[in-house]
């Protein structure tokens, strides 16, 4: 997909995601929108998955391993045909399969069940190891926040994907420097986290979440590199692209009211329609 | 009952035999000598997996295995599986039920001097309270195997309890086992005792002391302890009015607490149940823990009486 088709379809994530939390008056927008742009570049060029068969066990595997940003995985399998558009709005709702956190039982295009901060990268370690022994070439991806670093059992997972040599796992890091507490690097610093991953014995890149030309190579790097498993550690903004949000830690798990709702919205709408304009003039 | 085997050494034995199948994946978190993974390692290599002193992370990569249609066992001491990565089980296992076997040694007190850190007493009570999960504490040797067996042809998450103390074999080779039926293994009229693990072999001694002293003790071997048996339970209190328990786990929320549920609602009797008080152990001989913390075949008996008055008064 070229770049500008990819932006038209961050967008829509974003709006998705800006929805889906509007409507359960509850849930993470922050994070969800520094990883649309990800996203739209994993399942619209990158990963090869069906939409007609979520099953289909050559797919490329994708765990989010941060569960809370769900609205913006969400968007992603709407715009990719995994689940209908019109069920967004029901997320968080007791009627709906919209789970709060995404649940590989209910959701199609859902590869694991995740949530708590840790597990869904180990998890991927499991797939990838899977398709290892048995000789399957399809690739495993996990985006963690990076407030998730400092869960223990996701350095447990380092020396784990780097001993065995998991070079079909790919983890990208949603660098968006704050958790809800803060800025990481006051909560409880992570960094380097580059230095960290290398020091681990990863292959290490750093890409910008919302440029798609580093953020392709950075995943070409990725696939290219035999016996290490890759870290890409994806510079974001926290709320990108809803200029309220932006850089603000207070926007990582709460939703917006009405009236922030419309601003909001509008600015997607007005991106969405510049993009759009761009493609067809 | 002259073989005397340990039911961690039949669980790394029955690994390596039923390993034949594929789709069996095998780790350890650096046990793998005291879990005896160590034999299906030396036969099937390439599906033994070590994740070193890392059990959070290994739970995780067995729920990413079994998404992949794997039939992972992860092993460890009861104390660290179901202890340490009660949250990793719950959520990534449980929570999507995936096809996870957590393959938990040297569960209980007769761990022995290794002491209270390794002593594993609340592990039943932890792996109950999770929707879905099936558990598994052979007795002997024997039944050990047969729940591994049995564990690969359940599709769902399993917790299997086995023991580092060599125990008497109980069972015969042409024993059956299936998951969520308890067994009687001897008769009785004047009051049951139900043990699960490896206080089946004391519930039998108890028996025979009750026998000598004129009193008819059935005995059933429940190794199933999720789901569980309600039939035989319900059964043995309209039969017999008096139950026993007896297993190797604190007295709350384990086989006493399981068989007190289906009894309360359904067929309620006189009760007592063996088990460590609610206080963490020691070290010791396990031979010396379990006359300290009250897990012997006199105190199983004294209890049976205990109950048999209470009915009759």
């Amino acid at each position: 997909m070229n770049n500008l088709d990819l932006k038209i379809t961050a967008c829509k994530i974003r709006k998705h995601a800006l929805d889906a939390v509007h409507a359960a008056k509850s849930g993470h927008p922050g994070g969800s929108m520094s990883i649309a742009d990800i996203l739209a570049l994993l399942y619209f060029e990158k990963m090869k998955v069906d939409a007609s068969n979520p099953n289909w066990e050559l797919r490329d595997r994708l765990v989010l391993s941060k569960g809370h940003c769900a609205p913006a995985l969400y968007g992603a399998l709407a715009e990719a045909g995994f689940i209908p558009k019109e069920d967004i709005k029901g997320f968080r709702n007791i009627r709906s399969y919209l789970q709060g956190h995404p649940d590989m039982k209910k959701v199609p295009g859902v590869d694991m069940s995740t949530g708590s901060l840790g597990q869904g990268v180990c998890a991927a370690a499991g797939m990838a190891i899977a398709a290892k022994l048995d000789r399957k070439n399809y690739r495993v991806y996990a985006i963690l926040g990076d407030g998730e670093l400092e869960e223990g059992q996701v350095w447990e997972n380092a020396m784990f994907a780097a001993h065995h040599n998991l070079d079909n796992l790919t983890v990208i890091v949603d660098n968006n420097g704050l958790q809800i507490d803060g800025n990481i690097a006051d909560v409880m610093s992570p960094l380097p986290i580059d230095k960290k991953y290398e020091a681990f014995n990863w292959n290490v890149v750093v890409a910008d979440a919302h440029d798609f030309d580093s953020l392709r190579a950075a995943l070409e790097n990725a696939e290219n590199c035999k016996g290490k498993p890759t870290a890409i550690i994806a510079k974001s903004v926290k709320g990108k692209d809803i200029s309220f949000m932006e850089n603000e830690a207070g926007w990582h798990g709460n939703a917006p009211n009405d009236e922030q709702y419309a601003i909001a919205a509008e600015e997607l709408d007005k991106k969405l329609a510049e993009l759009e304009a761009r493609k067809n003039g | 009952m002259a073989d005397k085997k340990a039911t961690r050494e039949a669980y790394g034995a029955a690994l390596a035999e039923f390993g034949v199948d594929e789709r069996i994946v095998v780790l350890d978190a650096d046990l793998s000598k005291s879990t005896k993974t160590d034999v299906f390692k030396k036969k099937f290599p390439e599906r033994f997996i070590n994740a070193g002193i890392a059990e959070a992370d290994m739970m995780c990569v067995a729920a990413g295995l079994a998404s992949c249609g794997k039939i992972p066992f992860a092993s460890s001491f009861a104390m660290f599986a179901a202890g340490r990565a009660f949250e990793q089980i719950r959520n990534s296992i449980c929570y999507p039920h995936l096809n996870v076997k957590i393959g938990a040694t040297h569960a209980g007190i007769s761990v022995g001097e290794d002491g209270a850190t390794h002593q594993c007493l609340e592990d039943i009570a932890l792996m109950r309270s999770l929707p879905g999960m099936v558990i598994l504490n052979p007795a002997d040797d024997v039944e050990a195997r047969l729940a591994v067996k049995a564990a690969i042809e359940h599709d769902g998450p399993c917790y299997l309890r086995f023991g580092r103390l060599a125990v008497d074999r109980i069972f015969d080779v042409d024993y059956k086992f299936e998951i969520g039926k308890g067994v009687e293994i001897k008769e009785g009229k004047d009051v049951t005792i139900i043990a699960t693990g490896l206080m089946v072999g004391f519930a039998l001694e108890a028996a025979k002391m009750l026998e000598e002293d004129g009193i008819s003790a059935r005995v059933v071997n429940m190794a199933t302890i999720k789901p569980i048996d309600r039939d035989i339970i319900i059964k043995a209190s309209k039969e017999t009015g008096a139950i026993v328990t007896a297993e190797e786990h604190n007295i709350i929320g384990g086989l006493g607490s399981a068989v007190a549920e289906v009894l309360c609602e359904s067929a309620p009797c006189v009760m007592k149940r063996i088990g460590t008080k609610d206080v963490f152990g020691r070290s010791g001989k396990p031979a010396e823990l379990f006359e300290e913390y009250g897990l012997t075949p006199a105190v199983i008996a004294k209890s049976a009486k205990q109950a048999i008055y209470e009915k009759e008064n």
